[in-house]
């Protein structure tokens, strides 16, 4: 069966919410930017490329490209920077420089928010409510353990790597910022951070952060590029740590380039969640939960609930539940404080999404969209949601990194647990059951890295974060994320 | 306009003859025994408390502005039950509060009247009198409000009383402790006998979730009502608190947008005690816009119970209207 079922045109409510654009003055974007190297903003080498709104495709600013030899300036300020000054530096002091960070990050929140949104795509509600209340909330976290950590329980006298050059993405490009300079700079290690090449604009107002904040120069380096960029940092000799969050495909090839060296890596990959509702679930909550799963930053999101597995017998209520919420969602201008649902980050995320879904039409599962209006300009994708879904389709196996939904259903706790666990990913999962006695229980034989009961998509850095499979390997946040950063006395 | 039509059949006439012996379809034979009904409440889909919360947190953090907060103001005040409940409430009192329902803000007859005016069944003539050709609707409290601790030959007294007297419109108590220790059968019985009391007067069945706790005895409380023939389901007495909450209301609100998804049948919603500020009033239109419905969104399916909230409504209109607050001595006292 092959249909697109799009439910009729509802009248239109009384009650219309007028726009609440949050104001973009806040934010001071200039023309073009540069490295951030040794504590100062300098020309890249490299050619310079746009970022873009992708609400609008508005050009935004000009971001220069780090070459070979950016990298390796970055490199050596670090380096520099971890030998005569953060590592010798006393670690309640260091713990200092986090706070003041951490202070900062709340108190140009706003700033921080609408950037994000802009260069993004995600909504501001959250941006504003998530992304920066969360990457502040590291820096405090990690700022606690700076003077703490022989008492991590990693043994007597752990010591920093020394510089580590971490590559994020563009899905929550502050947020994952501080997932990996916090946790580096608390342990004593000097970082060189390549931001993702759609969205780099936080990272260069994190730049000016670390100026504002005093933070010794080379402590913190940001150079800004595409993947040959990010390979020169992966792959610079004098690199001691690697940190990368991205896909999985990427991941293997650093993972190839790290072996044999004396680097240590920690992946986060990509994912394709089980969100399992058992049919005693608290139904109406469930929903929500789905819903923040799967459509939470447009599903830009690696441990996103792509898979639905109902139990068979509340399927169709789920479902038309379900529809019925979506129907609700608002899509729209993301600096919008109503809006739900933002633009997709890019114009190839965009056709892989588009890609994926017709594969989904074409192997036979039923794709459903709401009735919504979609901006004529930027790139935009309806809240999509597959039933009729087999475990043997590509969209209930490849991550699609959007907005897309794919409905599985099982009969007995055992087959929920076997179609959970079916699937080389292996980052998150949830369980929807009033009974804890089950949650318990099936969490136990899921092998997911976050495992969430009756809540979904909920982050804090007290909580390590990772995968199994090929979700990647090494934790990040609370105790565990520490030890991704350190090396013992002896070694 | 504030005639109660039903929604789904514009032309139906306004006071349809109900059957009030037993619940619509498909929900015939639940009441059938103690047990049947027990079975049945008890296996209504559970509420997770913190995921209603998240839930409300959501969407009280909307932004609600200009033209979207005039029409949002304007409802409110359309959905106005005026309230007085005072031991001290005098003939006096209740004309000067029918006074305000009729023209709310004295220098701007374009601001809408209030729903209703709420008070003891022994004062429902005095409002009746005082609202006569108004369309404003007289609700009286009745069955022992407000702790419902009373035989029920005196409730059903009470109720006939307070709609001899002139009021359209009943709210009732449940019984709450015979809820709490899972007689559901008699609290249901209680509630088809008051509906039949009520005669043509519309009946608004008061849970008091303040005193039932949790989300899921609002969730069965709210079902039961509904299938004992309530025509709305309102939250508090004004008397316990916590008495409104988001949360609760949000509960309510699923309960009738699931009811009529399965009988056909609408019915209304009214939170009562503690709104006091526009703020939270719009906050429950919203709550009502996303969860049952833009059709709620109209005084013959959502009222708010409230007496100070109206001022600062008013007060918010005022701002709209001139650009500048004013204060409390540009409304009138109660």
């Amino acid at each position: 069966m092959t249909s697109t079922t799009r439910t009729d045109p509802t009248p239109p409510s009384p009650f219309q919410y007028a726009p609440a654009p949050e104001s973009r003055s806040i934010v001071d974007i200039a023309p073009s930017y540069g490295l951030f190297v040794d504590g100062e903003f300098v020309d890249g080498t490299g050619e310079a490329f746009k970022s873009v709104n992708p609400a609008t495709e508005e050009v935004l600013t000009e971001v220069a490209a780090g070459s070979e030899a950016d990298v390796d300036r970055a490199v050596k300020a670090a380096r520099r920077a971890f030998t005569r000054v953060w590592g010798p530096l006393r670690p309640a002091d260091r713990g200092k420089y986090l706070f003041r960070i951490a202070r900062i990050l709340q108190e140009r929140a706003r700033e921080f928010a609408v950037l994000e949104s802009l260069d993004n795509g995600k909504p501001i509600r959250e941006s504003r409510d998530v992304d920066v209340p969360l990457a502040a909330a590291h820096f405090f976290y990690h700022a606690g353990w700076a003077d703490k950590l022989d008492w991590a329980g990693l043994g007597p006298g752990p010591r920093p790597l020394g510089v580590a050059g971490q590559v994020i993405p563009w899905n929550f490009p502050l947020l994952m910022l501080a997932w990996k300079v916090a946790p580096a700079m608390a342990t004593g290690n000097t970082v060189v951070l390549k931001p993702a090449e759609t969205t780099p604009l936080t990272a260069l107002l994190f730049a000016e952060v670390c100026r504002q904040a005093d933070l010794p120069p080379g402590v913190v380096n940001i150079v800004t590029g595409a993947g040959d960029t990010g390979r020169a940092v992966v792959e610079h000799d004098d690199v001691d740590k690697v940190a990368f969050t991205g896909s999985t495909e990427v991941g293997r090839s650093i993972a190839r380039a790290v072996a044999g060296t004396r680097k240590k890596l920690t992946l986060e990959l990509g994912g394709k969640a089980a969100n399992i509702v058992f049919d005693d679930a608290p139904i109406d909550q469930a929903v929500e939960g789905i819903v923040q799963g799967i459509f939470f930053n447009q599903g830009h999101v690696c441990c996103a609930g792509s898979r639905l597995l109902v139990q068979e017998s509340v399927h169709d209520e789920v479902v038309a539940s379900l529809q019925r919420r979506i129907g609700t969602l608002r899509i729209g201008d993301p600096l919008d404080k109503n809006t739900d649902i933002g633009a997709i980050n890019s114009a190839e995320q965009l056709a892989r999404i588009r890609e994926l879904s017709e594969v989904g039409e074409a192997e036979g599962a039923s794709r459903w969209q709401p009735a919504c209006d979609l901006p004529a300009r930027g790139y935009w994708f309806p809240p999509t949601v597959f039933t009729d879904v087999s475990p043997a389709h590509r969209i209930a196996r490849d991550e699609i990194f959007g907005p897309v939904l794919s409905v599985l259903t099982f009969r007995t706790p055992d087959e929920a647990v076997a179609k959970a666990n079916n699937t080389t990913y292996g980052l998150s999962a949830g369980i929807w059951t009033e009974k804890g006695s089950r949650i318990l229980k099936i969490a136990d034989q899921l092998r997911a890295g976050v495992v969430w009961a009756n809540t979904f998509n909920k982050f804090d850095p007290t909580s390590p974060f990772g995968g199994y499979k090929q979700s990647g390997y090494g934790r990040e946040g609370g105790r565990h994320g520490l030890a991704a950063y350190l090396k013992g006395a002896a070694e | 306009m504030i005639g109660m039509t039903n929604l789904l059949d514009p032309h139906a006439p306004a006071t349809s003859p109900r059957t009030v012996d037993e619940p619509p379809a498909p929900y015939g034979d639940v009441t059938r025994s103690d047990a049947a009904f027990r079975a049945f409440l008890h296996g209504l889909p559970g509420v997770d408390q913190v995921g209603a919360e998240a839930r409300t947190t959501v969407l009280a953090s909307r932004s609600i502005k200009t033209t979207a907060k005039a029409w949002a103001i304007d409802t409110a005040i359309s959905m106005v039950d005026l309230t007085t409940l005072e031991g001290a409430d005098t003939p006096g009192t209740v004309r000067s509060l029918a006074a305000k329902a009729r023209r709310p803000d004295p220098g701007d007859a374009t601001c809408p009247q209030v729903a209703a005016v709420c008070v003891y069944g022994d004062l429902a003539g005095v409002a009746r009198e005082a609202l006569a050709g108004t369309g404003i609707h007289v609700a009286a409290v009745a069955t022992a409000f407000p702790s419902g601790r009373a035989s029920r030959e005196v409730k059903l007294a009470d109720v006939k009383d307070a709609v001899a007297n002139g009021a359209d419109e009943i709210d009732m108590v449940i019984d709450r402790g015979a809820f709490l220790t899972g007689r559901y059968l008699d609290v249901y019985e209680e509630v088809v006998a008051v509906r039949e009391a009520c005669g043509d007067a519309h009946l608004k069945v008061i849970l008091e979730t303040g005193e039932l706790v949790t989300l899921d005895n609002v969730r069965r409380a709210s079902w039961l009502a509904m299938l004992a023939g309530a025509d709305f389901v309102k939250t508090s007495t004004g008397k316990v608190s916590p008495a409104a909450t988001l949360p609760v209301c949000l509960v309510m609100l699923e309960a009738v947008r699931d009811f009529r998804a399965a009988t056909g049948r609408q019915i209304g919603v009214k939170p009562a005690g503690g709104i006091r500020t526009t703020k939270d009033a719009v906050r429950h239109l919203v709550l009502v816009h996303e969860t049952a419905g833009p059709d709620w969104l109209s005084p013959d399916w959502f009222r708010f119970g409230a007496s100070s909230l109206l001022n600062d409504l008013l007060l918010q209109r005022q701002k709209l209207r001139t650009g500048h607050y004013s204060g409390p001595d540009h409304v009138t006292v109660d």
